[in-house]
């Protein structure tokens, strides 16, 4: 089954993906229908839809915490079996551990994996400065700020080196200005290395990150359609959305977005 | 105390009118503190004097109800001279070995079944009818059975301490370790966390505050575990004095020993507190 590794391998591909979820109480919901994504390494793409239509569920199957119920899933070009290695998740909610100092926090990858304690705390301070919070290693996640915690959430994800990088509507907690910052700031760090999924609620973010933006229709979700976001890069979220092009894609984007907005 | 609409009026902002607010809340607060301590001498004092009184006044009879002053006569006379059993202090020894041992015994005991049946589903699904019908039953009841099997000595009280204890904090345990956040797991598996680190490093502390909450309860329980099972039947011990006391119509001995015991259990919530505060650092301060 194994394909050769090629440079052409997508690093994410979704064949015709459906999901179905049975609750508690033994009911059937379907949560994506039909579903075909392909991720090129070293790609960008924001996935967009209406709140609770099943983006997140994407994101699962690719890390193999949950199984396509048809279709198939492949990482690498490799089918998905168990937590791939080389996948970094962040998540929404504060998934930073509070009983951990920050250096601690971020340490977490390279010691879970074997690295040698004096090894992990290196690589874990080098990736606080690039962070800024190189000040802060002793701190506990409770004593910063909501974006302060972020970037230890990216750090803990970055340290790993992942090749592929899956974010769950991470920025939605904060507010619009750190939100902004924090987006930057995860275009640098990610410097075009790697393939990023993004999923999001927010058609703007998507538009000022992603090179290609899925968006998906109200539940049981599936693709709606595919946007190619043809704006120069290297990117200045702040700005690049007051540019003209910006403005015209994101009006296009919502004219699609807003009947699904409105069935769900 | 910082900055509130008033100050920033121009008048009202310079240094010397903020030392000058700040003076007075501070003092505001320094009375309130004393106000609260003083009517809680007040209360203290009402309740013994009154209690002192009447029996004085033989409102109520002091040979079954007792009175302060005999009280502690009695703990001095037991500090003094001795209890009937042996000096105060081996007692007091006697019954913190006990439950000292009972609490180390059931706690770990219970944590240890708490972690194993909140990671494990199926386990935790056969089990729960068994230990829903063991807390079921009255355990102080138990301890009758562990004086006939296990005998007079300290065993018999370390085992019935052990099941007062174990019940109370296996199953905190098992709802911490269930309460555990699964993004915070999900976060960890992603990065790399084998099953066995998963539960050391986000399981076990996320529970840890569940837990910690238990052992707090459970140390008094122990303490009624050791107890009971002295008065039970035992040769030394707080509960063969309180027995004694009760078997020679001695109020006031009964009551010293429950004052005695009163000192026991508060010193030791004490020193769990702080080992609490310690492993508990992480957390954000309670306001």
């Amino acid at each position: 089954m194994n394909q050769p590794l090629s440079r052409d391998t997508p690093a994410i591909e979704m064949r015709n993906v459906s999901c179905r979820f049975i609750s508690p109480d033994g009911k059937a919901t379907i949560a994506l229908r039909d579903f075909s994504m392909s991720v090129a390494r070293g790609e960008f793409v924001a996935v967009v839809g209406p709140t609770g239509c099943g983006k997140s569920t994407t994101l699962s199957m690719i890390t193999g915490l949950l199984k396509p119920t048809t279709g198939e899933v492949r990482v690498m070009g490799a089918p998905v079996d168990g937590i791939d290695p080389r996948i970094g998740f962040v998540f929404q909610a504060d998934a930073v551990f509070p009983w951990r100092s920050v250096l601690d926090n971020v340490a977490a990858g390279p010691l879970y994996r074997g690295r040698s304690k004096s090894a992990a705390y290196d690589e874990a301070n080098e990736w606080l400065r690039r962070v800024g919070l190189d000040k802060f290693g002793k701190h506990y996640p409770h004593q910063l700020s909501g974006g302060m915690r972020k970037r230890v959430a990216l750090a803990q994800t970055f340290i790993n080196k992942p090749e592929i990088l899956l974010m769950d509507e991470p920025f939605s907690a904060l507010d619009m200005q750190t939100r902004t910052l924090m987006q930057d700031e995860l275009l640098q760090l990610w410097g075009g290395a790697g393939s990023v999924v993004f999923v999001t609620h927010d058609l703007e973010e998507a538009i000022a990150l992603a090179d290609r933006v899925f968006v998906l229709t109200a539940r049981p979700a599936t693709l709606k359609k595919v946007y190619e976001i043809d704006l120069p890069r290297p990117r200045v979220t702040s700005e690049i959305r007051y540019e003209p092009r910006f403005i015209e894609i994101s009006h296009d984007i919502w004219h699609d977005l807003r009947e699904e907005v409105q069935i769900g | 105390m910082s900055t509130t609409p008033q100050q920033m009026m121009p008048s009202g902002i310079d240094a010397a009118s903020l030392a000058h607010v700040e003076r007075v809340a501070q003092k505001r607060i320094r009375q309130r503190h004393a106000l609260v301590i003083s009517l809680r001498i007040v209360v203290l004092v009402v309740v013994l004097g009154g209690w002192e009184l009447s029996a004085r006044l033989k409102w109520i009879d002091p040979f079954f109800f007792s009175m302060p002053s005999a009280i502690f006569d009695q703990i001095i006379d037991w500090f003094v001279n001795g209890t009937s059993q042996g000096p105060l202090l081996t007692q007091v020894w006697v019954t913190l070995e006990e439950t000292g041992l009972g609490f180390i015994i059931g706690s770990v005991a219970g944590v240890f079944c708490g972690i194993v049946l909140g990671r494990n589903k199926l386990l935790s699904d056969v089990f729960s009818l068994y230990i829903k019908i063991a807390n079921s039953i009255p355990r102080v009841v138990l301890g009758s059975v562990f004086v006939i099997a296990l005998g007079l000595g300290m065993a018999s009280k370390v085992a019935l301490a052990v099941v007062m204890v174990f019940f109370v904090v296996f199953a905190n345990a098992f709802q911490g370790v269930r309460e555990a956040d699964r993004f915070m797991i999900a976060n960890a598996q992603i990065l790399g966390a084998s099953r066995r680190q998963v539960t050391t490093s986000v399981v076990i502390p996320s529970a840890l505050s569940w837990i910690l909450a238990s052992l707090h309860v459970s140390f008094g329980f122990a303490l009624v575990g050791a107890v009971v099972g002295e008065f039970l039947g035992s040769k030394q011990g707080i509960g063969l004095l309180i027995s004694t006391a009760q078997g020679a119509f001695n109020a006031s001995g009964v009551f010293a020993a429950m004052i005695v015991l009163a000192v026991v259990a508060l010193a030791a919530d004490y020193l769990l507190t702080a080992v609490e505060q310690r492993l508990l650092k992480w957390r954000p301060a309670a306001v």
